[in-house]
């Protein structure tokens, strides 16, 4: 291919998700099952509907709703004045009644939009709907063989049967459809992360639980001159390219990769005159690839009807009687204009709902700016260095705070807090104050360091002398052996100034 | 509505939905048949409108745990089980 030929054949990506978030209720959607499921024996929280047996009747759980109205406020959309639930009609065994009760065409929310910055710029994308959905049960493919069982679960291909565990069956969940407005993989990955942000912000959302996030996204390349300068694409250039759907995907993360991947395989299918097929793809997580995947329903295949078992809610009015917290944007310029943050520190101290609380907890105790860089600077970064997230130390916020309070009240220096305490509260599991016996921190006391002063300039007559010359080495000499003598619990600046005295006296 | 025409291809499409396996000969029975049963829904068409019921809405139930059948009870209707799970054939 000439050059010029491929610089006429610019391409640009156009991407769109659905992604399902599970709702954090107590119970299930339409049944009283619990949904705390993650160490329990299979089918042991399940019942009559959520095991579709015949003539059980489901009943909306109002938790799971009022969820939904969170989420609809949170991302600005409108809850319409009636909102209800339909079948629709597959065979597959996670599925017990042979058909999954969601909804179709007059889901709870409706037009709304999230902001959220790409490389520190705001880009805002359309959320075309969202609706309310039950999941299904959990399918492990199996081989025949004597081993345990886990030795013997395996691909779909390999199976030489199927085992069901319906626990899983009937949790909350929410089906987030956006517009096709992501123009990058990278966008998608920042949109994500926002939008666990706000969820987690209202409660509704555990990023910690076991597929809690899946993502599925739709991808097409259209010639780059199709893209207006406000990034937008006529309706019937959309509609004439073919696009895949890339199912299977579960983290921030894998949606970036899996979208790279698709985006690259298709310039180089257009690039070389071939034709992308319309088709759906699974995304494999091991290998960072997309495999085309036989899909044998199109969308008339699922024959939805409306679920006559269930009344339609009228909600709308939820909308100005459900209350929902303060949301991380908000939040953010809060800090900034409250505490004189920079933006930046704002940006990582309202990442999440815990550590913007832990702040403001410490703030209100101690001081904004030593909070601040403790919980953006040392901590973040102490956990972030360790791989670990702020969920992993959540019951130890009492520790923390006290390491701080021991650096407020100047019972140890910051440095041996940050560097050492620290470090050690996290290596070890211990508390800051046996930290700080163990390593014997605590400051020492004026006297001690008074009779160190004294010995130093006793045994070091030759950096006395410099100094006398003028040697600007020679007092920071001293103070080196003032520190050492202290095992460097004393404050430097303090042991200069006292050096200093003695020198001159 | 007007088009109730229901060809051998379609039967084996909605046999293929439902995961149901028709020999050829249950094919043509069933196009038959399937004819036959979209005809008499017909008749629903001359079924005059009446008044409805009273419109329902906002059926909810409170997100309070309700106890669930035990592991031996949610199984005492299959046909097979492993290690308390539903045990069937391999899926595509
Ligand atoms: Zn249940």
């Amino acid at each position: 291919m000439t050059a010029q030929a491929s610089e006429a054949r610019e391409l640009a990506a156009v991407i769109g998700l659905e992604v399902h978030v599970q709702l954090e209720t107590e119970t299930k959607i339409f049944c009283g099952c619990s949904t705390d499921v993650a160490d329990a024996e299979p089918n042991t929280h399940t019942c009559p509907v959520c095991l579709g047996l015949p003539g059980a009747l489901p009943v909306v759980n109002e938790g799971a709703v009022e969820a939904a109205v969170k989420v609809g406020k949170a991302i600005d959309a409108d809850i319409p004045e009636e909102t209800t639930f339909h079948r629709k009609n597959y065979y597959y065994p996670d599925l017990p009644k042979n058909f999954q009760i969601t909804q179709y065409d007059s889901p709870i929310c409706q037009d709304g939009k999230l902001e959220f910055s790409v490389e520190g710029e705001r880009r805002s994308v359309d959320i075309r709907r969202a609706h309310l959905e039950e999941d299904p049960g959990s399918i492990k493919h199996v081989r025949e063989g004597s081993g345990p069982l886990e030795s013997r679960t395996c691909s779909i291909e390999r199976a030489d049967y199927t085992l069901i565990d319906y626990n899983r069956a009937g949790t909350p969940l929410m089906e987030i459809v956006t517009e096709p407005d992501f123009r990058a993989p990278g966008e998608v990955r920042s949109f994500l992360e926002k939008l666990e942000e706000v969820l987690e912000y209202l409660g509704v959302f555990d990023a910690t639980r076991d597929g809690s996030l899946r993502i599925d996204a739709n991808l097409s390349m259209v010639d780059a001159g199709e893209v207006d300068d406000a990034g937008d694409i006529d309706e019937s250039v959309l509609e004439d390219a073919n696009r895949t759907e890339v199912k299977n995907i579960s983290s921030h993360k894998g949606a970036e990769q899996a979208l790279s991947f698709e985006a690259s395989r298709q310039r180089k299918l257009i690039q070389s005159g071939r034709a992308v097929e319309q088709e759906t793809r699974h995304f494999n997580e091991t290998h960072g690839n997309t495999v085309s995947m036989r899909s044998k329903e199109e969308e008339k295949d699922y024959r939805y009807f409306r679920e006559a078992d269930l009344p339609p809610l009228r909600v709308s009015h939820w909308k100005d009687e459900v209350p929902i917290p303060e949301l991380p944007d908000a939040r953010r310029e809060r800090f900034v204009t409250e505490y004189g943050l920079s933006e930046e520190a704002a940006s990582k101290l309202t990442s999440t709902k815990q550590v913007a609380d832990f702040f403001e907890d410490v703030a209100e105790r101690f001081d904004a700016n030593l909070a601040a860089t403790w919980v953006a600077d040392n901590l973040l970064g102490e956990l972030n260095y360790r791989d670990m997230a702020i969920t992993d130390i959540d019951d130890r916020f009492d520790e923390v705070t006290r390491l701080v309070e021991l650096v407020a009240e100047d019972e140890i220096t910051a440095k041996n807090a940050h560097e050492t305490v620290l470090r050690e509260m996290l290596d070890t599991g211990d508390d800051p104050d046996t930290v700080v016996d163990r390593e014997g921190l605590g400051k020492t006391s004026g006297d001690e360091v008074q009779q160190a002063v004294v010995d130093a300039i006793d045994e070091n007559p030759d950096a006395v002398e410099d100094y006398h010359n003028g040697e600007d080495g020679a007092i920071n000499f001293l103070v080196g052996q003032v520190m050492q003598k202290t095992g460097g619990s004393a404050d430097p600046g303090d042991v200069n100034g006292l050096l200093r005295e003695e020198l001159e006296s | 509505m007007s088009d109730p025409a229901v060809d051998p291809e379609e039967v084996r499409h909605v046999a293929d939905l439902a995961r149901v396996d028709l020999a050829d000969d249950e094919i043509e029975r069933f196009t038959e048949q399937f004819v036959d049963i979209l005809d008499a829904f017909e008749a629903l068409d001359d079924v005059p409108e009446t008044e409805r019921e009273a419109d329902l809405s906002n059926v909810m139930r409170p997100d309070e745990t309700r106890e669930s059948l035990s592991q031996e009870e949610a199984l005492q209707n299959a046909s097979d089980t492993e290690e308390g799970q539903f045990k069937g054939p391999k899926v595509s």
